[in-house]
């Protein structure tokens, strides 16, 4: 929070700044100060406000072409893949945009947990970015059903069942979630309504969770506190500003790529089937980001159980910030920490992996043991890790271990590595 | 750095090996003839749309509809690109039915080019019971609703073969050694000189199966060839102004004493 007072130089920005000071918060984010040492995992804040928008828009454009009706939805799809112009673009750039926002949004997450982002006095933009992240998962499931296919049809009856796993009013729930006895026109109808509604509770949550950064100011790869502004900082503009823009180059070459020359790779060839109620999929699997949860649900024997380790496995992600209570945030200056990371996130791909096969035999296994890892990882490892790791001494200033300070040889090295 | 790179690429890798390692049960490995419109440059072969469509219109449109197109796709850019008139005369050639009129009463009138291909059968149900009880999948986006896509299509057309021992048939089902679980209720739809075509190619299976494929591929994705042309230069204005902006970056980025 910059707290100089800014006065604008012309008569009439003055006027209006005294009545609603948006220059003042112009000037705020300019001026904004940045740790300098901020690596290209630093970017995916940027790239990740630049998905929101891009989903946002494009999903306007459909929305105007789209028919929320269960006669008429998978037609409506065709319609503006064949006669809308540009269409083909928009709906290409909307289905895989959710693929590119969960990418970013997954490394944006690890780069926390690597770092230690989420530790006080970050915890509120953890929690923030969390309530996201859930709402993301909300919007990009419903919006999976929204085309009327074989996969949106099958995805929402075998989701919306979870919770008929709640004892005595599970069944009550679903038929009122469904709006009927099965999953059909006025289901769709209403996850169209909150498909459209989602976008935009996300956008008001992501102004809060900038808002909330900007009170401490950026976690930095050393995971130190910063004099700010100093030295050690950067203005957001223009140095933060370029780099975030090179990376969000660099990230849509990668997003073109899926658009114009794999756009259905990351779908089900299912859902270019219209749904039939009457035929079952052999497979029914839900999109890639959302295996690792699916493979938990899946590994638990009992429904209810399962339901209630999906949901503990995001809240276990909420707590995190009273899970993990070592003072030091960077994994850099954590050796036991950093190899149990390296660990998470393996078993996060593992659950990945088996969350898309069936749930037999070796897989089931697999899950089952992913599964267990996954929460022993936060609730054992990481509390017993926050008393008993001998942690590296950390520098006092990023410049300081530049100028030959105080910090250990080691952790020089081990820094110069990773940036 | 990198090891968090390797990590993600073999994360979005791994998701998207997935639906392809259990694709088929007990079928084979779909065969490629090499198609003329994947990769980069792709575009369609002409030729082969229009010879595609022939064997669509008098082989499979017998039982398979495709109403998501119309008879005015047919002289699109990117398409088989029939001439307009070409187009007006096959649209008249199909009874749409249309109404009320003024009278209140429905009726039938010769095809438009505005008009949606006419369907087989008045409906699902009588496509059904019409074909033994399999329902004939409507072609429109065919190929992007199989696994395997154009080469699976292709396959399947020239995968009929006689049962091997100890497997019995009922009767309308065949065996086709690409076709999950190798039962299909399809009879084989293709043989030789079923068409006759109009630019004398000859009708052989594996080229009447590579046309109709490639007719189908078209059908799924009609703005393909418009999609790859804007996708490279895209990809082409991304990345030159990529480069501008690194060089912008390090000359900002210099008067600063840190690494980017």
């Amino acid at each position: 929070m910059s707290n100089h007072e800014y006065t604008p130089s012309s008569k009439f920005g003055k006027w209006f700044n005294d009545r609603l000071p948006l220059l003042t918060l112009g000037k705020h984010l300019t001026d904004y100060p940045t740790p300098k040492n901020l690596n290209y995992w630093w970017t995916f804040g940027g790239i990740l406000t630049f998905c929101l928008i891009t989903q946002i828009v494009t999903g306007l454009i459909l929305a105007m072409h789209y028919v929320a009706h269960a006669d008429l939805a998978f037609g409506s799809v065709e319609h503006i893949m064949r006669n809308v112009n540009y269409g083909w673009l928009i709906r290409y750039t909307h289905a895989n945009g959710a693929s590119m926002f969960f990418l970013a949004v997954y490394i944006h997450i690890f780069r926390s947990l690597y770092y230690g982002s989420y530790k006080s006095p970050r915890e509120i933009i953890w929690i923030l970015g969390m309530i996201i992240y859930i709402l993301m998962m909300a919007a990009a499931f419903m919006g999976y059903v929204l085309p009327w296919g074989q996969m949106s049809f099958w995805g929402a009856t075998v989701i919306t069942n979870l919770f008929s796993a709640i004892p005595l009013i599970g069944e009550s729930i679903v038929t009122w979630l469904w709006g009927g006895y099965s999953v059909d026109n006025p289901t769709l109808t209403r996850f169209f309504s909150l498909h459209y509604l989602i976008p935009f509770l996300i956008l008001g949550l992501v102004v809060l969770h900038i808002w909330a950064l900007h009170v401490p100011g950026n976690n930095n790869p050393i995971g130190i506190d910063l004099k700010k502004p100093s030295k050690d900082t950067v203005p957001f503009h223009p140095y933060i500003v370029i780099k975030d823009l090179f990376a969000l180059l660099i990230f849509l070459i990668i997003f073109a790529f899926f658009v114009f020359y794999s756009p259905n790779i990351l779908g089900h060839a299912d859902n270019y089937i219209e749904a039939n109620p009457m035929v079952t999929p052999a497979h029914i699997v839900p999109e890639w980001y959302l295996l690792p949860f699916y493979a938990i649900l899946r590994s638990v024997p009992d429904k209810l159980l399962g339901v209630i380790a999906m949901f503990g496995a995001l809240f276990i992600l909420v707590i995190l910030p009273w899970l993990d209570t070592s003072r030091t945030r960077s994994a850099i200056f954590r050796p036991l920490y950093k190899q149990f990371y390296w660990f998470l996130v393996a078993d996060v791909l593992i659950l990945g992996y088996v969350g898309a096969m069936p749930a037999e035999g070796i897989y089931l296994l697999v899950a089952r043991v992913a599964t267990a890892y996954y929460f022993a990882h936060f609730l054992i490892i990481l509390p017993v890790l926050s008393r008993k790791e001998k942690v590296l001494d950390v520098p006092l200033s990023i410049t300081e271990p530049v100028l030959g300070g105080s910090v250990s040889a080691s952790a020089l090295k081990q820094k110069k590595d990773k940036l | 750095m990198k090891r968090f790179l390797i990590i993600f690429f073999f994360l979005i890798s791994i998701n998207l090996i997935h639906p392809f390692s259990f694709a088929a049960e007990k079928a084979a490995k779909p065969m490629s003839p090499g198609w003329s419109f994947k990769g980069f440059f792709g575009t369609f072969d002409r030729a082969s749309l229009q010879r595609g469509y022939q064997v669509y219109t008098e082989v499979c449109a017998s039982c398979h509809s495709m109403k998501h197109l119309s008879y005015r796709n047919l002289s699109q850019p990117g398409g088989p690109e029939f001439s307009e008139d070409q187009v007006k005369i096959i649209a008249s050639q199909f009874e749409v039915r249309d109404g009320p009129n003024d009278d209140g009463e429905m009726f039938d009138r010769p095809g438009r080019p505005s008009d949606n291909f006419v369907s087989p059968y008045a409906n699902d149900k009588e496509a059904t019971a019409a074909n033994g009880g399999a329902y004939p999948p409507d072609m429109s986006v065919l190929v992007k609703a199989r696994m395997g896509g154009a080469d699976y299509i292709y396959s399947l057309l020239l995968g009929y073969e006689e049962p091997p021992e100890g497997i019995s048939l009922d009767d309308g089902v065949y065996y086709n050694k690409y076709m999950a679980g190798n039962k299909i209720k399809m009879s084989n739809p293709l043989s030789e000189g079923i068409v006759e075509y109009a630019d004398g190619t000859k009708a052989t299976e594996e080229q009447m199966a590579k046309d109709v494929t490639t007719f189908l591929s078209w059908t799924a994705e009609p703005h393909l060839e418009e999609r790859h042309k804007i996708g490279f230069r895209a990809i082409v204005y991304l990345i030159i102004i990529t480069i501008l902006v690194y060089f912008s970056m390090k000359k900002i980025w210099s008067r600063v004493e840190s690494e980017i």
